[in-house]
């Protein structure tokens, strides 16, 4: 450039449009931020080409490596429902103030009769929560089946009720059905997922999404899906 | 943090006197270091993805009123085990040799691209072909889209010429050999393949193979 000596004071640089910028991320953000409660268990998935991102309106069996199982379901009120269903067939009794912290439970692994006590507890004691066994899915005494069924069945419904909201005032609906999923980790035993998996086919669900995390395109050649 | 007072700031006569040519701008420096904080501290913190999930369907149990042929038609059955080893056996199952026909023995593969990834271009060869030529015809817009759907999809289920995959496990596999081998098929663009309890015969022969 031109060699004009310079004039001595600072040099100065227009910093407004990367301030600008700045605070436009800073906000965007922010803004889209929703920030996760702990999961009980730490689970890594195995990865995948699968490119189907996971609903929305869902409702989740986790399993550990250890084969224990959690439940969630992503939409409040069907949980809210759900749980007082459960609540009724099994004789536990809640609070309206544990009713109100359990929908804001991610999943949850434990026996109903220790349900209340684990709702209770302070959200860094849950991790180390005794006895955390899993939701119990055996023959004799199998709660996810019923968590499954009750939560499923409640989604659904509420899902429909949206739908006839919707359709009778003429709106567009864009809610999605509910979906079930399961998350495993990747170094579960595959018969401790089949357990889970008969409970849902036992229920008459057949249609899973298996999630998992997404495959870095360098372990995998092969031709390309077209 | 330190400040860089430019200008001297007019004197230090804080009176009523104001110095005419006071500049009016305010130093950004902290509040800009604040807001490429925070941007560093939520881009390293947001997670964009949602998770990633594959769809997959279980077969409806069948009717037990309705007989099925259980003869399997250009199948090929995985034995998921320990360590992620792969056995697998082409066609029907035998435990013994019947008439011309001999008793089933396992090939082994691994998990690696030359193993079972060969294997699956090999066995899907036909179908392979048949979709990318489908697919050529397509580009050039010689067919519409849903009758390129409807032709893949044909490809796919072809009973004759393309190979159906049952994947069985034993007690020591992992959900993602499972996950993998579902992954490898998907790739391929298999259309057929369904997860199956393993029968005993042929876990006696994966025991075999493996050792216990």
């Amino acid at each position: 450039m031109s060699k004009k000596p310079s004039k001595g004071g600072a040099p100065s640089l227009d910093m407004t449009p990367m301030v600008d910028l700045a605070f436009l991320l800073v906000t965007f953000f922010m803004l889209t931020a929703s920030f996760r409660m702990a999961e009980p268990v730490t689970v890594d998935p195995p990865s995948s080409i699968g490119e189907v991102t996971l609903p929305d309106n869902h409702i989740m069996v986790t399993i550990d490596g250890n084969g224990r199982a959690f439940f969630g379901i992503s939409n409040g009120a069907a949980k809210l429902a759900a749980l007082e269903k459960m609540a009724q067939k099994y004789g536990v009794a809640f609070t309206e103030e544990q009713k109100k912290k359990f929908t804001g439970l991610p999943s949850f692994g434990v026996d109903i009769k220790d349900l209340p006590r684990y709702i209770d507890a302070k959200e860094e004691e849950r991790q180390a929560f005794q006895p955390q066994k899993g939701v119990p899915l055996d023959s004799l005494n199998n709660q996810l089946r019923d968590w499954i069924s009750n939560g499923g069945a409640e989604a659904v419904k509420i899902y429909l009720d949206a739908k006839d909201k919707a359709e009778g005032s003429g709106q567009e609906f864009k809610a999605e059905k509910p979906r079930y999923a399961i998350k495993c980790d990747g170094k579960t035993k595959y018969i401790s997922v089949k357990d889970v998996v008969k409970t849902f086919t036992d229920l008459k669900i057949y249609q899973f999404n298996l999630i998992t995390s997404l495959e870095g395109s360098s372990t995998v050649l092969g031709p390309k899906k077209n | 943090m330190a400040e860089i007072a430019e200008d001297g700031g007019g004197g230090h006569k804080g009176g009523k006197k104001r110095a005419k040519k006071q500049s009016t701008k305010i130093d950004m420096t902290p509040m800009v270091d604040l807001a490429f904080l925070l941007l560093t501290f939520f881009v390293l913190t947001s997670t964009f993805s949602k998770p990633k999930s594959m769809e997959l369907t279980f077969p409806v149990p069948p009717d037990e009123n309705i007989k099925v042929d259980n003869e399997v038609k250009n199948g090929v059955t995985f034995l998921l085990t320990k360590d992620d080893r792969i056995f697998y056996y082409e066609g029907q199952f035998r435990a013994q040799a019947e008439g011309d026909k001999p008793a089933t023995v396992l090939e082994e593969l691994n998990f690696s691209q030359e193993s079972l990834h060969k294997y699956m271009l090999e066995k899907n060869k036909w179908l392979q072909d048949e979709i990318k030529k489908v697919h050529e015809k397509f580009e050039r817009k010689e067919i519409p889209d849903t009758t390129y759907k409807r032709l893949v999809k044909a490809i796919k289920v072809d009973k004759d010429r393309t190979y159906t995959f049952l994947i069985k496990t034993d007690d020591k596999a992992t959900y993602k050999n499972v996950i993998d081998l579902i992954d490898e098929l998907n790739i391929n663009l298999v259309g057929k393949y369904v997860i199956t309890d393993i029968m005993k015969s042929e876990m006696e022969l994966v025991n075999a193979k493996t050792g216990g």
